[in-house]
C-alpha cells in the first residue's frame, strides 16, 4: 500500500499550503442530470455484487443439502426479497445496456486494417447477450 | 494501488462487467422473480446437484461470482472517491473493496470445491 503515495497530493502543495480550492458539496452529482446518471451507473455495481452474493448463498444451500436448498427457495419468496430482486434487475439492466453501448468506445476492433463500425460491435454484444440468455434460460428451465 | 497491478484490476473490472451484463439479467429474472412468484418451476435439488457434477458448471459459477465481485470492487471504489469525496482514504477504501471481493471469491471457490 506504500505506493498509494504516488496518487497522493501533488508536490507543489508543499510550497502552497493554502492553495485555493473551491469546496464541492458531497451532492455535486445531483446538480446535473448527466452527473446523476453517471453516479447511478456506478451504483449498478452494488446490484451486481448483491446478486453475486445471492448466487453464492444458493450454492452454499445446495452444498448443505435438500432442506437448506428448499429453505433458500422459500426465503426468495419473501415480498421484501422479491422487491430487492426487482430493484436489482432494474440496475443490472441499466448496467447491461450502458455497458454494451459503450463497448466500441472501450475497445476499438480492427479487421483487415479497417476499424469495425461502432454499430457492428454494439450489435454483436446484444446478439451475444441474446444467445447467453437463451442458453442459461434453456438449461435452468429445462432440467428437472 | 501500486502501479503494476492497475491493468490487472482494470481487466478484472472489465471482464466482470461483461459477465454481469451478459448473464446476470437472466439469472436474476429466474431466481429472483420467476421462481419465487411461481411463474416457472425452479430446478429440483437433485437436478441442480446433477448439473453441478459437471466441473465446467462449477467453473462457470466460480467465474460469474468472482469476476463480478471484482467489477463491483473497482467501480464502487471510485464511486466512494468521487461521489463521497473519500480521496483521503485511498488505501483503506481499496483494501476494503478488493479485500471483500477476494473474500467472496475465496468463499465461492471453497463452496464449489467441497460441493
Amino acid at each position: 500500500m506504500s505506493a498509494a503515495g504516488a496518487d497522493a497530493p501533488t508536490p507543489y502543495r508543499l510550497y502552497h499550503p493554502k492553495w485555493y480550492r473551491r469546496r464541492v458539496s458531497v451532492w455535486w452529482w445531483l446538480s446535473k442530470p448527466a452527473y446523476a446518471t453517471f453516479v447511478l451507473r456506478e451504483l449498478t455495481s452494488v446490484a451486481v455484487a448483491f446478486f453475486a452474493l445471492v448466487t453464492l448463498l444458493q450454492l452454499r444451500a445446495l452444498a448443505r443439502g435438500p432442506e437448506a436448498y428448499s429453505r433458500f427457495l422459500h426465503r426468495l419468496e419473501s415480498p421484501l426479497v422479491v422487491a430487492l430482486h426487482a430493484l436489482a434487475l432494474a440496475f443490472v439492466l441499466f448496467h447491461a445496456i450502458t455497458w454494451f453501448n459503450l463497448a466500441p468506445k472501450a475497445m476499438v476492433v480492427r479487421l483487415g486494417g479497417k476499424r469495425v463500425p461502432d454499430a457492428v460491435i454494439v450489435g454483436a454484444n446484444y446478439l451475444a447477450w441474446l444467445v447467453a440468455t437463451a442458453v442459461v434460460g434453456g438449461i435452468l428451465l429445462g432440467i428437472r | 494501488m501500486a502501479r503494476p497491478i492497475t491493468p490487472l484490476l482494470w481487466t478484472l473490472f472489465s471482464a466482470g462487467g461483461t459477465l454481469a451484463a451478459m448473464l446476470f439479467p437472466i439469472h436474476l429474472v429466474l431466481t429472483g422473480l420467476a421462481f419465487p412468484l411461481g411463474l416457472a418451476e425452479p430446478p429440483s435439488y437433485e437436478a441442480m446437484r446433477r448439473l453441478l457434477d459437471n466441473p465446467l458448471v462449477r467453473i462457470y459459477f466460480l467465474v460469474i461470482i468472482a469476476l463480478p465481485l471484482f467489477h463491483w470492487a473497482h467501480r464502487f471504489r471510485y464511486t466512494l472517491y468521487d461521489g463521497l469525496q473519500l480521496k483521503h482514504l485511498f488505501a483503506l477504501v481499496a483494501v476494503l473493496c478488493y479485500g471483500a471481493a477476494l473474500l467472496g471469491s475465496a468463499a465461492a471457490a471453497y463452496v464449489l470445491w467441497t460441493l
